[in-house]
């Protein structure tokens, strides 16, 4: 049984460490700086080290949904951002297939312009074609529901709604299709039926993605969209199985 | 915290498999998440992104004074106020104008250039450290940072010069072939200006209090380059040794702001070029571009640490 499975992202024994500059006592007073250049070499003092995942290890197999649970702080996004590659690790290793994907694009839009450009900037950041932004421009903003009110789509996004900003970025986001794909609370954006219809698209992401990761913090939402679930605590690996049992025992311990 | 510890070994899920991840991982073709490519695939992959490196530098381009009422005028307004108080303060009040001919377009000409290779470098130094958000979100090739942020001055480089030509036609000039020569010039001094950006953009990463000390470091280079004077009058006063005058013209924005002046300006003599002044835009530009992009591919996987 377990030959048959194929693997589509392994972790060994990753551990993430944050080097937070400014954390540090004395850090910010001017005094303290000088004391520490007269004091010579240990110019280091002023940074902090977060050790944010603790040797966590796990295997990902095709057609699987994992729910990634735990309190906050616990290195949920973090270890997600290994995974992806995007968040160097301090120690072992994230094999993959293929290129695992955020699903998140905020960063590449920018407020003042139109929303009109932004679905292309977004696209193009995401690594699509001219061409297929092209043909998937009007399902966006058909999907986003933005021009329901209005020509929105052609005004800056500084004039739209945090609610409307979240349905567009969301939009773009979940156009592209991928391999391993990541969702980081993406569920959560919107009105009623805008979440409707984003739960909709998740489960066709799912679909054509070969693994889904899913942080949350709503239980409900990963015991309906995932099979098997992992337990996040200070960093460390608390727990690996199916969802049902993870959750319970979740459940218990967070009361 | 002090419940039970229950780090069951996987029930259902994942049964841990005979082989080492590492083995597991090269049996199904797994590659290592977020390693760095070989240099040709990195080259491949920029290529692939040409067209969003492009359209970030445009969208921030006309991002830039969009709340302003008068919008994309700054553009050109902000350079040309900019020439403005130098032409006040070294043209007028230190007399720096005097011994060269056509001071108002000689000044503008270096201006504008040292103004594309200065902001260049400075903001390369920011260029991974202000978009951390887009390193840590997307996947793409992050020399197109700097790359970007170059694309868009050179943009408004183009604005600018346009300007200026207008302006030498104003000032009685009239286009002659040697008017052409300016277009090599640009694009030397784009590579130079990308390679550098891609080297501070690499230092700046790992050191963001560089940035701190980058606007001290281009003004001192700003004020031996011959921006506001011209090397040659200025230097001939005193007792200076040859090789001193020779060493500053050679200074790559020194060369390409000399060789802009010597493209667009009737009156800039040969002469006050260095030797193998061609030889020298190239070499700088192949040093700075090569260099540049070699070096901060070297360290492509790390950026977004920290």
């Amino acid at each position: 049984m377990a030959d048959t499975r194929v693997p589509t992202v392994i972790a060994d024994d990753v551990h993430v460490v944050y080097k937070v500059h400014g954390g540090g006592k004395g850090r910010g007073s001017a005094t303290a700086a000088l004391s520490r250049i007269l004091r010579g070499g240990k110019a280091e003092k002023g940074v902090r080290e977060v050790h944010a995942v603790r040797g966590v290890s796990f295997t990902a197999y095709k057609g699987e949904a994992i729910g990634l649970i735990g309190t906050n702080g616990s290195g949920k996004s973090t270890l997600l951002k290994a995974i992806a590659g995007l968040q160097p690790v301090a120690s072992g290793k994230v094999y993959s297939h293929g290129q695992p994907s955020l699903l998140g694009v905020n960063a590449a839009l920018m407020n003042d312009l139109t929303g009109e450009r932004n679905v292309i900037l977004g696209g193009l950041a995401m690594g699509m074609t001219k061409q297929q932004i092209r043909e998937r421009y009007q399902d966006i903003v058909d999907f986003s529901g933005i021009n329901e009110k209005g020509d929105f789509i052609s005004l800056p996004m500084r004039t739209y709604s945090s609610g409307m900003g979240a349905r567009l970025r969301f939009s773009i986001a979940a156009a592209k299709d991928h391999d391993v794909l990541m969702i980081d609370e993406a569920l959560a954006t919107g009105d009623a039926a805008f979440q409707k219809r984003s739960q909709k698209r998740i489960e066709e992401l799912r679909a054509t993605a070969g693994t889904v990761f899913l942080v949350s913090h709503s239980i409900g939402t990963v015991r309906e969209t995932c099979d098997r679930a992992i337990w996040l605590e200070r960093g460390e690996l608390r727990m690996d199985g199916p969802v049902k049992e993870v959750c319970d025992a979740y459940e218990s311990f967070s009361g | 915290m002090t419940t039970t510890t229950t780090r069951t070994a996987p029930a259902a899920a994942p049964p841990p498999p005979d082989l080492a991840p590492a083995e597991l991982a090269a049996l199904h073709g797994l590659t290592v998440s977020g390693a760095r490519p070989s240099l040709p695939a990195y080259v491949r992959q920029l290529w692939g992104r040409r067209h969003f490196v492009t359209a970030f530098a445009t969208a921030r381009m006309s991002a830039q004074y969009s709340t302003a009422k008068l919008g994309q005028v700054w553009h050109l307004v902000t350079p040309l106020l900019n020439a403005l108080v130098y032409y006040f303060i070294f043209g007028i009040v230190m007399k720096a104008s005097h011994g060269v001919a056509d001071y108002i377009p000689f000044l503008l000409t270096g201006v504008f250039v040292w103004d594309f290779i200065g902001s260049s470098i400075n903001s390369g130094t920011r260029s991974i450290h202000s978009n951390i958000g887009l390193v840590r979100a997307l996947h793409f090739p992050r020399a197109s940072l700097p790359i970007s942020t170059v694309v868009q001055l050179f943009q408004q480089l183009l604005v600018t010069m346009g300007a200026l030509a207008v302006l030498l036609l104003a000032f009685g000039q009239m286009p002659r072939p040697s008017w052409l020569l300016a277009v090599p010039t640009l694009l030397l001094t784009a590579v130079f200006a990308a390679g550098c950006a891609m080297v501070m953009a690499r230092i700046g990463s790992s050191m963001p209090d560089v940035s701190q000390l980058m606007p001290f470091v281009l003004r001192t280079w700003m004020y031996s380059s011959g921006v506001m004077w011209s090397i040659d009058s200025m230097l001939a006063k005193d007792a200076f040794p040859h090789w001193v005058t020779l060493a500053l013209k050679c200074n790559p924005a020194a060369v390409f702001i000399d060789l802009m002046r010597f493209s667009l300006i009737d009156s800039f003599p040969a002469h006050a070029l260095p030797p193998h002044v061609w030889a020298i835009a190239v070499g700088w530009a192949l040093l700075a571009g090569v260099g540049g992009f070699v070096y901060f591919w070297k360290a492509e996987e790390a950026y977004g640490r920290g």
